[in-house]
């Protein structure tokens, strides 16, 4: 049962993330870019990383794919030619494919049991009380930075637009 | 967002059974009855408030049952009607975006407690769909899918005051669901835990009712809930004097009605949210669980705790019920907002309040203990 969704939520986030880059309508490959998060969380709730799933849905395909989705209706982009063909697209999207799998082959390789196993979680991982102590205590420090360069974002995005408007 | 780890060491098949019956009455209770009745409920309470007669026109031999044959009538027209789909526009994504505007509006009510537990003939019933730690925040998570049926169907039909309506609905979602989150992280400090099961039970004393621990977020979160819905006064996405019907303009037919029916669905998820989180779910004020139980000790203790049981689901429905009364008294109250007054209401007025009302709630909390 657990193989076969993850097989499921692995064959659509693929499906996704290929189908996002050889689309030529910005609003199809934005949509295929939707499915392959929405699978992605799929695969963070079998992981028991529930809480990551919930955001990635809130935060991912929730909030940043509709701002997308709304700039590009804004802007009304239709159908586009693009300016590489779809098989220089094919092409790339194989050649980086294959190098990482070579990449991963070859480590595999050189030094065998280097490869991190896979480990029991511990008791309650995943779950939003185990996150948020990691969050406010272990990792404090980086949560903290990470939100002031959030904010410092904000601001400098809304100084930038303030002198146009 | 299942929990497979303790699947093993339960017995799988009156699991199965009661979680059977929970998605069956759920989905029976939400599209048997909500949906069809809700158009009809509107109707007659707009011509209540209105002061008109309503909807009392079709008939069967005479018959008109207060009106509800509408319901009737209404489901016929629609089903037959002309499924039209504009010229120009995306196939696809104009067959999809009903689907996608309807499923999660069906199960976000996955985690809504509608009971409480009971223990009937040694087996463990949990009245709750999906008992998930998250809680709130897959509903959040839904809500946010929720929002491209809308956007996509904006997109899709070619049709300028469609993309208009699905360009609002994006931005006005996306301003919301920040102050709709932030409202509600009061209500996880008051009660330590996301868990919609365990916020239930700890309102069973009536003064630890989420509405007088977190009046404020109350009041804010309706609102943010309110502009979720799309509904009037936060209808500018399907304003009818500026864009014809916003979004769904160019449906028609069956796929028309599944927005319609996503909009109720939302209304009575809103309302469950509203029970569960600050109205105290299936609790009934001052009469616990064991008082009620005890009271009906005379049928022995397992019929007695069917019977408490059939109480709490009751209550509980019976509180959705008038919540989505209010709701709908909100919607034929209030005159729309603009575009402009939408946004600054959302974050100008409502995201400060949030953010005060948690540190507040903080500083309560931090005193108190």
């Amino acid at each position: 049962m657990q193989l076969l969704m993850f097989y499921g939520f692995g064959f659509f986030a693929l499906f996704g993330a290929i189908g996002m880059v050889m689309s030529r309508q910005p609003v199809m490959s934005a949509l295929l870019l939707i499915v392959n998060m929405f699978c992605l969380a799929g695969l963070y709730a079998q992981l028991d990383a529930h809480v990551i799933a919930a955001l990635q849905l809130i935060v991912y395909a929730g909030a940043v794919m509709v701002l997308v989705l709304f700039v590009i209706m804004l802007l009304n982009l239709r159908e586009k030619q693009g300016i590489v063909s779809k098989h220089q697209v094919a092409l790339q999207a194989v050649g980086i494919s294959a190098l990482g799998f070579f990449v991963t082959a070859i480590i595999a390789r050189l030094e065998p049991g280097k490869l991190p196993a896979a480990k029991e979680p511990a008791e309650g991982f995943g779950t939003m009380a185990a996150v948020g102590k990691l969050l406010f205590t272990d990792y404090l420090l980086p949560f903290e930075i990470a939100s002031v360069l959030l904010l410092a974002a904000m601001v400098g995005a809304v100084i930038l637009a303030k002198s146009k408007v | 967002m299942f929990d497979y780890t303790y699947l093993p060491e339960m017995n799988l098949i009156p699991y199965l059974a009661e979680m059977m019956v929970k998605i069956v009455f759920i989905f029976s209770m939400n599209m048997g009855v909500f949906a069809p009745l809700l158009g009809w409920v509107e109707r007659k309470q707009s011509a209540l408030m209105q002061d008109r007669i309503g909807a009392n026109r079709a008939d069967i031999f005479g018959f008109t049952v207060f009106g509800l044959l509408h319901t009737l009538t209404d489901a016929i027209k629609l089903l037959t009607k002309e499924d039209f789909i504009p010229r120009g526009a995306d196939r696809t994504l104009h067959y999809l975006a009903p689907f996608i505007a309807v499923v999660p509006a069906l199960v976000a009510f996955a985690v809504i407690p509608f009971g409480g537990q009971y223990e009937l003939w040694g087996h463990k019933a949990n009245l709750v769909i999906a008992d998930l730690d998250v809680g709130m925040l897959y509903i959040f998570a839904v809500a946010s899918v929720g929002t491209y049926g809308a956007v996509i169907a904006g997109w899709a039909s070619n049709n300028n005051w469609s993309l208009l309506g699905g360009i609002r609905v994006g931005a006005q979602m996306l301003s919301y669901e920040v102050a709709m989150g932030l409202t509600l992280v009061g209500i996880f400090m008051v009660y330590g835990t996301l868990r919609m099961t365990e916020i239930g039970a700890a309102q069973e004393n009536f003064f630890h009712w989420g509405i007088f621990l977190q009046p404020v977020g109350f009041f804010l979160f309706i609102a943010c809930a309110l502009a979720e819905n799309k509904r009037t006064p936060f209808d500018i996405p399907e304003a009818e004097s500026e864009l014809i019907a916003g979004y769904f303009t160019e449906y028609s037919g069956l796929k028309f009605a599944m927005f319609w029916m996503a909009e109720f669905l939302e209304m009575v998820t809103i309302s469950a949210v509203l029970v569960a989180l600050f109205f105290g779910g299936w609790q009934i004020p001052f009469v616990s669980h064991q008082m009620l139980a005890d009271f009906f000790g005379f049928l022995g203790p397992n019929l007695a705790q069917v019977v408490t049981m059939l109480i709490h689901v009751g209550v509980f429905w019976a509180k959705v019920c008038l919540w989505i009364f209010i709701l709908m008294l909100i919607r034929w109250t209030l005159p729309r907002f603009r575009y402009d007054q939408v946004m600054k209401l959302g974050w100008k007025i409502i995201l400060p309040l949030a953010l005060i009302n948690i540190a507040v709630t903080g500083a309560v909390i931090l005193l108190v203990r």
